[in-house]
């Protein structure tokens, strides 16, 4: 991966290497509290996605007008136009989606991960590189959301966007759908993510 | 590591610049309040109507669901302790008057009369339910059942709208002397309601909600038939 040329590591970095939730742990509010579906967890991680890229893209391109005193008052206004805009659309557009999700859509607004790349990224780099930096960001968290969601919708209610795997003599782990579920899988994943990256950097450092 | 750096980085580009006029500072703001606000007006008159269409449509969809055969329905308001037809404000706009009682008459294809549909809510495990629920006045009985709105447990509460066996408690359940939650498979009378094992709390909110919003549009239906002349159709089924 280091050999690449760097546009395309701002990209990747997001997806693995500096993941918002497995190795940033960012975002955890949204990432425990409506991962209870596939469904939701996709809705969650493409609605963050937008604002993110969306914020990046704006941030970035007035960075020079927003002055150092005002800039995070600046990106809260920024974030929160699109988080409206989102609510509103999935409001319109998908209302079954919008009652599942509720507060969490507006939550968005006090998501780390967007503020947190405004201020580390977007308000630095140029606007190309801030869209490849929220894109992958985006597509590390909507990834890192399914990788919670599909396990605890499969145990939990034994189906996966909504189709039903098991047929009716499937007795579902309530508990994974539950609060406590969310938590269960964050820590197996987190665990796993650790377990993984550490046992490939002993093999860096003896091979 | 790499964060101390970049907070020395901040500090030090803030130390060795200017502050910057109020001026500047305002207008930084006002820009981004500006922007803002031509994005999120433009978005809400794209999207409002069709949001309001969504909401309509929901209810559309659980009166129909409810009362099994309904064909039109009329919205009816309760002005002391009459029901009157709601009637359209003269510019053409619904009233937005959340705290008024509203249900809806049902009528079959034949324009006769077939029951009411009727909101309501009480407080579940977690939070309000909202429900929508069939009434037939001639045989005094609920006739279907509908959960708008709950936030109660994924898995056991929700099973309030997503257990099958528990929705059919509701296609015939007897209103008088008052409906009575039992336990799963204990149902011997018309007024008892089949509980949700694991799911006591909720099932007993339900029970309770129907007795409540009963009690109140009983004798405000039964007049209004009688002053209307009215006459539930017998051909249901």
């Amino acid at each position: 991966m280091e050999n690449q040329n760097p546009n395309a590591e701002e990209f990747l970095k997001g997806l693995w290497k500096e993941n918002p939730v497995f190795v940033a742990v960012l975002g955890m509010c949204p990432a425990l509290a409506v991962s209870n579906t596939a469904i939701n967890s996709l809705a969650m991680g493409l609605a963050t996605s937008f604002v993110l890229l969306c914020s990046s893209i704006l941030v970035a391109s007035l960075k020079s007008i927003i002055p150092k005193q005002v800039r995070i008052t600046t990106y809260i206004i920024i974030i929160a136009t699109f988080v409206t805009v989102v609510d509103f659309a999935l409001a319109a557009f998908s209302p079954a989606i919008h009652k599942e999700l509720g507060a969490f859509i507006a939550l968005i607004v006090v998501n780390c991960l967007i503020l947190g790349r405004q201020e580390a990224f977007a308000s630095k780099h140029s606007v190309g590189l801030s869209i490849l930096d929220a894109l992958g960001m985006g597509i590390g968290f909507t990834f890192a959301m399914l990788c919670i969601g599909i396990p605890r919708e499969i145990l939990g209610s034994g189906s996966i966007f909504n189709i039903s795997l098991f047929g009716s003599n499937f007795e579902p782990w309530v508990v994974m759908i539950l609060p406590p579920g969310g938590f269960f899988m964050l820590g197996f994943l987190l665990l796993g993510f650790n377990w993984f990256t550490k046992k490939k950097k002993a093999r860096i450092n003896y091979g | 590591m790499k964060a101390t750096e970049e907070n020395n980085i901040i500090v030090n580009e803030t130390l060795s610049e200017n502050e910057p006029s109020s001026f500047s500072l305002v207008s930084a703001l006002g820009i981004a309040g500006l922007l803002s606000g031509i994005i999120l007006v433009g978005t809400f008159l794209y999207t409002n109507p069709l949001i309001q269409n969504n909401k309509e449509a929901a209810i559309q969809r659980a009166i129909y669901k409810v009362l099994p055969n309904c064909d039109s329905y009329i919205p009816l308001i309760m002005v002391e302790n009459k029901l009157l037809e709601k009637v359209e404000n003269a510019n053409g706009k619904e009233e937005s008057d959340k705290s008024e009682l509203l249900i809806y008459a049902g009528y079959n294809a034949n324009k006769e009369l077939i029951g009411f549909a009727v909101p309501g809510s009480e407080p579940g495990f977690q939070d309000i339910i909202e429900t929508m629920f069939g009434y037939d006045d001639m045989k005094r009985m609920i006739i279907g059942f509908e959960v708008l709105q709950s936030k109660e447990t994924p898995g056991l509460g929700d099973k309030i709208f997503k257990d099958a066996d528990f929705q059919t408690n509701f296609l015939e359940l007897a209103i008088e002397p008052e409906i009575v939650p039992v336990k799963k498979g204990a149902k011997t009378k018309p007024n008892e309601v089949e509980a949700i094992t694991g799911a006591t709390i909720s099932s007993k909110a339900i029970a309770r909600l129907l007795n409540k919003t009963i009690s109140i549009w009983k004798d405000p239906i039964d007049e209004f038939i009688r002053s209307n002349n009215l006459r539930i159709s017998k051909n249901i089924n």
